[in-house]
């Protein structure tokens, strides 16, 4: 059990060596795809057939790397434009939404916190299906009724965009909100005491205090947006995000390819998931 | 209207907007849809045959039970397996070897879900490396499918959800003070009764956070049974994307997800009532 009581030798081994396992466990498919991205074969998987980069930057068919595959250049630029939205729209809603629940008080708070929450249980499928039938009841009312088509409401970017809003926003507003809870309203009161105007106020005190977990949750609403699937999937159109053009590839089969983008995407999100970690243990304070 | 009221309101907005356009409405008019009967093209009635051709039908209540009885062994199992490891994490290991343990944890839930299964494709399928493990050791004389059962959907499910079921435990776990496990041990207990009687009881908030997340996530996923099951998989999900996108049946497809949502919610509150536990002193810390 813990350090301070005495265990048998055979036990401290034992259990030492199932945490060693497990790790192994969770390290072991990763390590997998990222090993098969430089296997210089026509599928993914065994036989070993030598190493090569062609995944990445090869240019002739049938070795066309990562970068030169239109098809998934075209579907990580239109993630990156979802999740960069998702992002700003999440951030700035859940910001206003904390303060409304930590610093103010009025009638049905009790409910209206409810339905803040309400997105975190609702399975990502069906947060899909609501948006979209929504979404169709006023695309097709308005060219029923007034002849006009508004294609935005038709699947596609803007309605993913709007269905992992819908999500993401819940868990910004519950890390801003723990955040602000820690945080001492008597230093707002002093300086609107001593003349300052609330937007001064929020500028140089309330936001230097949330700025940690502003850069944290904003790193991790792009991280989930970019990699969203269940809500995406119901919702998008022929602009498809990264992970749906790699389902799809996934589905009726690939090259090694799809190590390589697999390869860079753990890369990529490794890379922005420590920097929210650090920037969070740096400034946090705990 | 006084300064703070008009503070309140422009603060109300944001929020009124978010909620009501994404969240309310849309299933208020998925409620709607899924109540709609076709008797003509484009002529409707309403009613609850939707509901009814799921009742009466001989496939759909069966994927429906199946996916929730293999969302509960999949939160069992993620909780079994990750228990000890959160304790490890929480109360054995120490300083910078804590920390580094911890975001070896955190890591494979920063890469995208599509990659992971694809991971566990390259291992289980006929020509990927289990397979290929077990023929080089001259275990099996040929290739072997371990890809395409539930054995196979249930190690995608328990891999995917195990972030969610350890986070919990381990922030729970750590505000347990040390004395009181020793104290046990002092009074005479073992190791066992000093789990059940004191950690997992103080870890309950925790455990049951845990299992409600892994529950939702599994039972609302439908990426891990859909590639790692392939047609064996047979996840409800599965038969709302087949209404919605293959069959263009939205009426059947609304009522799916509304049988689904009444399903997870009617689990969860068991869940909840079964271990006296509520929603907010779980979710909402």
């Amino acid at each position: 059990m813990i350090p301070s009581i005495p265990q048998p030798r055979g036990i401290r081994f034992a259990y030492g060596a199932y945490v060693a396992l497990f790790f192994l466990y969770m390290a072991a498919p990763l390590a997998v795809v990222a090993t098969f991205a430089f296997n210089d074969a026509q599928f993914p998987g065994l036989p070993w057939k030598g190493f090569t980069l062609d995944w990445f930057f090869g240019t002739e068919r049938p070795k066309i790397g990562l970068i030169h595959d239109r098809r998934i250049v075209a579907g990580f630029f239109n993630s990156l434009i979802i999740a960069s939205c998702v992002t700003a729209l999440s951030l700035s809603v859940a910001t206003t939404t904390a303060y409304l629940f930590e610093r103010h008080s009025f009638r049905f708070k009790e409910l209206a916190y409810m339905l803040m929450l309400a997105p975190l249980v609702i399975p990502g499928v069906i947060l899909g299906i609501s948006i979209l039938v929504f979404s169709s009841t006023i695309a097709n009312f308005a060219s029923d009724t007034l002849g006009i088509e508004i294609s935005a409401l038709r699947p596609g970017m803007f309605l993913v965009v709007l269905g992992q809003f819908s999500f993401i926003t819940t868990i910004v507003t519950l890390v801003l909100a723990a955040r602000l809870r820690k945080f001492d309203p008597a230093l707002e009161e002093a300086a609107l005491n001593l003349g300052a105007s609330p937007l001064t106020v929020f500028r140089t005190i309330s936001l230097p205090w949330l700025r940690p977990a502003l850069i944290g949750s904003g790193i991790v609403s792009f991280l989930i947006s970019f990699e969203n699937f269940n809500t995406t999937l119901m919702l998008n159109g022929s602009d498809a995000p990264l992970v749906i053009t790699m389902f799809d590839r996934m589905k009726e089969g690939s090259t090694p390819v799809l190590n390589a983008v697999s390869l860079a995407l753990m890369l990529g999100s490794g890379l922005l998931g420590l920097i929210g970690v650090l920037v969070q243990r740096d400034r946090g304070g705990n | 209207m006084t300064a703070s009221r008009l503070t309140l309101w422009l603060l109300f907005a944001p929020f009124l907007a978010w909620v009501l356009l994404l969240v309310v409405i849309p299933h208020i008019d998925l409620l709607i849809l899924s109540l709609r009967e076709k008797v003509a093209p484009r002529v409707y009635e309403t009613g609850f045959r939707n509901y009814a051709d799921f009742i009466t039908s001989s496939v759909y209540p069966w994927t429906l039970f199946r996916t929730v009885a293999f969302s509960l062994v999949t939160t069992a199992v993620t909780f079994v397996i990750g228990f000890p490891v959160a304790f490890y994490i929480a109360k054995v290991a120490r300083g910078r070897r804590r920390a580094a343990l911890f975001l070896l944890c955190l890591l494979p839930f920063w890469v995208s879900e599509i990659v992971r299964v694809f991971g566990w494709m390259m291992i289980l399928r006929e020509t990927g490396l289990l397979s290929g493990f077990l023929q080089w050791a001259h275990v099996t004389s040929g290739p072997v499918e371990f890809l395409y059962n539930d054995a196979a959907i249930m190690i995608g499910l328990v891999y995917t959800s195990m972030l969610f079921m350890i986070v919990p435990l381990i922030s729970t776990i750590d505000g347990l003070d040390d004395a009181l496990i020793e104290a046990g041990y002092d009074l005479g207990g073992n190791g066992v009764t000093v789990m059940t009687r004191i950690v997992i009881p103080y870890a309950m908030p925790g455990i049951m956070a845990g299992s409600i997340v892994v529950f939702m996530l599994s039972l609302g996923n439908y990426l891990t049974p859909t590639l790692l099951g392939g047609k064996n998989g047979q996840w409800f999900t599965a038969q709302i994307y087949n209404q919605f996108i293959t069959r263009f049946n939205w009426e059947l497809g609304s009522a799916f997800g509304f049988i689904l949502l009444i399903t997870s919610t009617l689990v969860v509150w068991l869940l909840l009532r079964l271990s006296g536990q509520s929603l907010s002193n779980t979710l909402g810390r």
